[in-house]
């Protein structure tokens, strides 16, 4: 945490107001103590660079970038940065906000080479676009697959297509699901089923007819 | 012709040394306990497969032994695992590949229906893409299960009529 904090203070120091003011997340029960800040688009290849380069805080290790789609919020997508030093100990998050109109985020693969694949599979995934990534390409779904599966408006059961001599899809029979599960003591209680809510009304309606 | 259900007739008393049967019996025994395997493993069922194929159940007691990684040199294709849609045509051109007589096993819930995968990723069963002679349930099927599988094609192939079919052309031979 102290590393983390550190880190917060060197970016603030640089960038000004184009560093949120950290959140921290602590949980006694898992030992979780992290710190966790949002920092301009136009700054986050910057922002990487400087903590990989200081040698007091030397985040050598990229351990993830992950797409989120908040849908309704605005703007609608965010791209988290998990950095880790092995030299430190330091952990911290970095989140970008992603506008719909724009979705590009600078590539940080200048930095650490092992952000080529994460990147591609968020584009795959989300459809944002890293400007400078050597090598954009889909990751998981093949070259012209025309959606981006992880995006919320995209259904659960997926949408027909085809790539001819490559790959097709088609939409899976969900039998009125999707089934959901939700936080309950019991296992029984847990245990993944239609429920009424996490369902739009026309869907619900259908699942009902016997 | 009606479907052949004669199997190979042996009496040792009478005939000695002698076997009478009919052609059609005769090429069906002689397929049915040499199948070539081609082990489509895609998921967690290829370790169940491999351990069908090892010393505790040894696959061997049933003529199917002999795992081929080419597909040219085998009759039955156990697809194992989860088909995904960017799989889906390398198995249906593998499957193609394989000469005829052939036949296959779909191993384990996603092999045969998709499983818990109902997703815009996985196909919704591999008889979708090329026809199935016997489904196995279970995620994964015990080894017993997929022995049980090549048992059950081996009655399924005993009750084919060989001959008739080895007249057919190729594409209407499928299923």
């Amino acid at each position: 945490m102290a590393i983390a904090l550190a880190a917060v203070n060197a970016l603030t120091k640089r960038f000004g107001d184009k560093v949120r003011t950290p959140v921290a997340f602590s949980d006694k029960v898992t030992g979780r103590d992290e710190l966790s800040v949002t920092v301009a688009r136009e700054v986050i290849a910057d922002a990487c660079e400087l903590l990989k380069t200081e040698p007091a805080l030397a985040f050598d290790f990229l351990l993830d970038i992950s797409g989120v789609d908040g849908y309704d919020t605005n703007p609608r997508y965010q791209v988290d940065y998990l950095l880790y030093s092995f030299k430190t100990g330091g952990l911290l998050r970095l989140k970008v906000a992603v506008p719909e109109e724009d979705p590009t985020v600078p590539s940080v693969t200048k930095i650490w080479r092992g952000a080529e694949w994460h990147e591609r599979e968020c584009y795959d995934m989300f459809g944002i676009r890293f400007t400078g990534h050597p090598d954009l390409r889909r990751i998981l779904m093949w070259d012209g697959y025309p959606f981006h599966p992880m995006r919320k408006d995209f259904p659960l059961e997926g949408k027909p297509s085809n790539v001819p001599e490559v790959a097709f899809t088609e939409a899976a029979p969900l039998q009125g699901g999707p089934f959901v599960t939700v936080p309950a003591e019991h296992a029984a209680d847990r245990e993944p089923r239609i429920r009424e809510n996490a369902l739009p009304a026309d869907v619900r309606d259908k699942a009902k007819k016997p | 012709m009606t479907e052949t259900k004669t199997t190979v007739g042996y009496a040792g008393k009478i005939e000695d040394e002698a076997i009478v049967t009919q052609l059609d019996a005769a090429v069906d025994w002689v397929r049915k306990n040499s199948l070539w395997p081609m082990p489509m493993g895609l998921a967690c069922c290829a370790i169940e497969l491999m351990s069908t194929a090892a010393s505790r159940f040894d696959i061997s007691r049933f003529g199917a032994e002999v795992m081929r990684f080419s597909p040219r040199q085998s009759d039955l294709m156990i697809v194992a695992g989860t088909v995904t849609y960017k799989m889906a045509l390398a198995v249906k051109r593998i499957w193609d590949q394989m000469p005829d007589p052939k036949w296959c096993i779909a191993m384990g819930a996603c092999a045969s229906t998709g499983g818990m995968y109902r997703s815009y990723s996985v196909l919704q069963g591999v008889d979708k893409i090329l026809p199935v002679d016997v489904y196995v349930s279970g995620c994964p099927p015990r080894p017993e299960a997929l022995l049980d599988a090549l048992i059950k094609l081996q009655e399924k192939i005993s009750r084919e009529p060989g001959l008739k079919n080895l007249k057919k052309t190729p594409a209407a031979n499928a299923t």
